[in-house]
């Protein structure tokens, strides 16, 4: 089985559909015209960019140009955790955790999935090891985003319940435990979600991919299953030490509850 | 002395000295904004600050939070609640004797927080506050949403706490009278510090 290759026009007619939801809105007067026109330009010329750049790296693939592609959706990465709270934490340690708790997850995640499980050779092959890195990120990103700003908020929200416990004596730990564990449960919900939904509901971008580009079902299924087991530790474990990180930096050294370090509300 | 406050300020409070002795009360008046609430909580080291404050000759910062805010407890302004029911917030049940000097109904120890009226949540909080036996009592307008008979009788089982436990209170209140009743000594909080009127 080969690959229908699409045309330019195939994907003109594409974003016909598209313009024909713009015009519609115009008549409609919905105003979301020019952000629809907006983000529509901006994916078109990202993916272009990417789809470039991916077959620069593929031709010369060596560890350091790997490496640094990796550090840069990082940093991207790291910024969009801090970009998606409404009260992020000031300075470079909003930065800080978001990168850290990516860092200690979603890399290490990719990198034993490539050693251990998909076993490449090299194990860093560009073809695997960035867009695997890309989908564990991604999901990551989303879950350290959502917990940490659950974090923020309801620290921000609940400081006269936090604060009562600490003026009785309450150590740090009990005074935000139920912050912690809620806010863990908001950067996973998604992942669970997709979990639930997998092939039922949904049928995964990955897998699709797969099936569309000639491979037999059940292979796809099996990268498909790895996926989402990487995606789900990656998350976990990543929500799990922002949060913590996250709410170490909500109380200073006198366990005080500090929300002058927070950004104000957007 | 059991408590000792020395030039202590911070980003919203005036600088301000004073010390008391076992079973002292120092009353605090002075305009609303003008910090007296966020000086109890410099005492209460529940915000960043600069000065002395010592209880019993030992400085706040060289002991740790926890142990500092148990003897030296702060009752805010507004009270907060984290837990659903009036027990959860209390590691026991307080005596039945100040229960029913406050008048409370008996109802309010399983009754659900969201349920309290503001003069119910108040009393409670100074009643979670005592069960600490604290040495320090930081007091902030204790009596603010309670009817007057309500409010003698808080300020009756404040003072008796105070004598019969020999700790001492800083006291902010805004009624006169109750400032009156409780020794000559006060402390005026003005923008530019704390001034102390009466003998000291």
């Amino acid at each position: 089985m080969d690959l229908y290759s699409l045309t330019p026009i195939d994907l003109m007619v594409a974003a016909g559909l598209v313009l024909a939801l713009g015009v519609v809105q115009i008549i409609l007067g919905l105003g979301l015209f020019r952000t629809l026109a907006f983000n529509s330009v901006r994916m078109v010329l990202q993916l272009l960019l990417v789809g470039v750049i991916l077959k620069a790296v593929f031709d010369a693939a060596t560890l350091p140009w790997i490496l640094l592609i990796a550090m840069v959706m990082m940093g991207l990465a790291g910024y969009e955790v801090v970009a998606r709270q409404k009260r992020a934490i000031r300075g470079w340690h909003g930065y800080g955790i978001g990168l850290a708790a990516m860092s200690a997850t979603a890399l290490i995640v990719t990198v034993l999935a490539l050693t251990l499980m998909i076993e490449t050779d090299p194990w860093y092959e560009p073809q695997y090891a960035i867009p695997l890195l890309g989908m564990i990120l991604g999901n990551t990103m989303t879950g350290i985003g959502l917990a940490l700003n659950n974090l923020t908020q309801t620290a921000w929200q609940s400081r006269v319940e936090i604060e009562a416990r600490l003026v009785l004596g309450h150590s740090v730990r009990d005074a935000t435990a139920e912050l912690r564990s809620d806010s863990m449960r908001a950067g996973l919900i998604p992942t669970l979600n997709m979990l639930a939904a997998a092939g039922v509901i949904s049928l995964p971008g990955m897998m699709t991919g797969q099936i569309l580009a000639g491979s037999p079902p059940v292979e796809a299924v099996k990268y498909q299953i790895l996926i989402m087991f990487l995606i789900t530790a990656a998350t976990g474990f990543g929500s799990l030490v922002a949060v913590q990180l996250g709410a170490r930096r909500l109380f200073d050294a006198r366990d005080r509850l500090r929300l002058d370090r927070l950004r104000s509300g957007r | 002395m059991l408590f000792e406050v020395k030039e202590l300020s911070g980003p919203n409070v005036p600088p301000v000295s004073f010390a008391l002795a076992a079973g002292q009360v120092l009353p605090v008046r002075g305009e609303s904004g003008v910090g007296k609430s966020q000086m109890l909580r410099a005492l209460a080291d529940l915000s960043p600050h600069e000065g002395e404050v010592c209880l019993d000759g030992t400085e706040q910062q060289t002991m740790p939070a926890t142990d500092w805010r148990r003897q030296v407890v702060l009752v805010p302004a507004e009270s907060g609640w984290w837990a659903e029911t009036v027990a959860e917030h209390f590691p026991a049940r307080p005596p039945e004797s100040s229960w029913t000097r406050l008048r409370l109904r008996d109802a309010l120890w399983e009754s659900p927080v969201e349920r309290l009226s503001s003069g119910e949540r108040q009393r409670l909080a100074v009643l979670r506050a005592l069960a600490l036996e604290p040495r320090v009592l930081l007091l902030d307008e204790p009596t603010a949403n309670l009817d007057r008979d309500n409010a003698e009788a808080m300020a009756g089982l404040l003072l008796d706490y105070l004598r019969e436990r020999q700790a001492a209170a800083v006291w902010i209140s805004h009624d006169p009278h109750e400032i009156d009743s409780r020794g000559e000594r006060w402390l005026e909080m003005t923008a530019e510090g704390g001034l102390l009127h009466g003998s000291v």
